[in-house]
């Protein structure tokens, strides 16, 4: 399986996310500059966390206009999976793979801790090897990570089962509506997610909750 | 062709800073001030022939980057003195 991260200006998660993806797949993924407008044959895409463009006019908006987004885009739409974390979530939702929008914490603090979320379906290619309905650990770091859609598009995102995780309600870190951490489109294959399963990825690192994301995409796209 | 585009968060979206401002202008001892909104002032200079040439540019640029309609309202005003 080939992964490829793509690196904006202002990612600051990308090898660690990389080191993530070359434990699961044995394979080192392509790290792909977003000026580029080439993107190699990939089975997933990885948009990783950051202060992409410094998070200028709004969290993921320029990263979204990049040249290489334009290919992602393409790409998601015949199938290649793509998981976008944190600053990857927003630059989901920002080119439109990805409905609703992340705003400034409730709080407007800066979160960075671990939380507790629910795996609301494992049905995706990224979250097979969670139990459906498993409480995992995963930290987050984002000052802008309040998941809001309009009833409508939470309806949706409800009753088609999208809402893929969710915050454990009395640890919803910054008031997100559903106590949404992640969505994935209606394929299942675009997930994006505000915590970062790639800082908890070794035991080392406190524990392995998020590698088994890692794991899961090699079994479900090999 | 000088032009202000003026982008503010959709009626009923929760708005934090709004709010905090709020709360520090009540501390400051202003008192009945409600409804404090937070928004943001773009403004830029376009080469148009006509100001509605402009004003669909700019519509254009709102839609595309400037604001993000899911969250956000614009209003342009174009600069027509200059």
């Amino acid at each position: 399986m080939q992964a490829s991260v793509i690196v904006f200006p202002g990612s600051n998660c990308d090898r660690d996310v990389a080191v993530c993806l070359e434990a699961a797949t044995g394979k080192k993924p392509n790290m792909v500059w977003h000026g580029n407008s080439d993107l190699p044959d990939s089975d997933v895409i990885v948009l990783p966390g950051g202060f992409s463009y410094g998070d200028y006019l709004r969290c993921g908006s320029m990263a979204a206009n990049s040249p290489i987004m334009k290919e992602v885009v393409l790409k998601a739409q015949k199938g290649t999976a793509v998981l976008g974390i944190c600053n990857g979530f927003q630059v989901l939702t920002e080119c439109g793979l990805l409905p609703g929008v992340l705003m400034q914490n409730a709080a407007l603090n800066f979160v960075c801790r671990n939380t507790r979320l629910i795996v609301d379906n494992n049905t995706t290619p990224f979250t097979g090897l969670y139990q459906q309905g498993e409480e995992v650990v995963i930290p987050v770091a984002h000052n802008e990570g309040n998941y809001f859609a309009d009833d409508e598009t939470l309806d949706e995102l409800s009753g088609e089962g999208r809402i893929v995780l969710s915050y454990v309600p009395e640890d919803n870190p910054n008031g997100a509506c559903k106590n949404i951490a992640g969505i994935c489109d209606a394929s299942g294959r675009v997930l994006g997610m505000m915590p970062h399963p790639e800082r908890r990825a070794e035991t080392a690192l406190g524990g392995e909750d998020g590698k088994r994301m890692f794991t899961g995409l090699v079994e479900a796209l090999s | 062709m000088k032009a202000t585009v003026k982008i503010t968060l959709k009626y009923g979206v929760l708005d934090p800073q709004g709010k905090a401002i709020e709360k520090s202008l009540g501390q400051l001892g202003f008192s009945g001030v409600n409804e404090v909104r937070q928004g943001k002032l773009i403004e830029l200079d376009i080469d148009a022939d006509t100001p509605e040439a402009a004003e669909k540019q700019i519509t254009e640029m709102c839609e595309k980057l400037l604001a993000n309609t899911v969250i956000e309202n614009y209003d342009i005003q174009l600069n027509l003195a200059e």
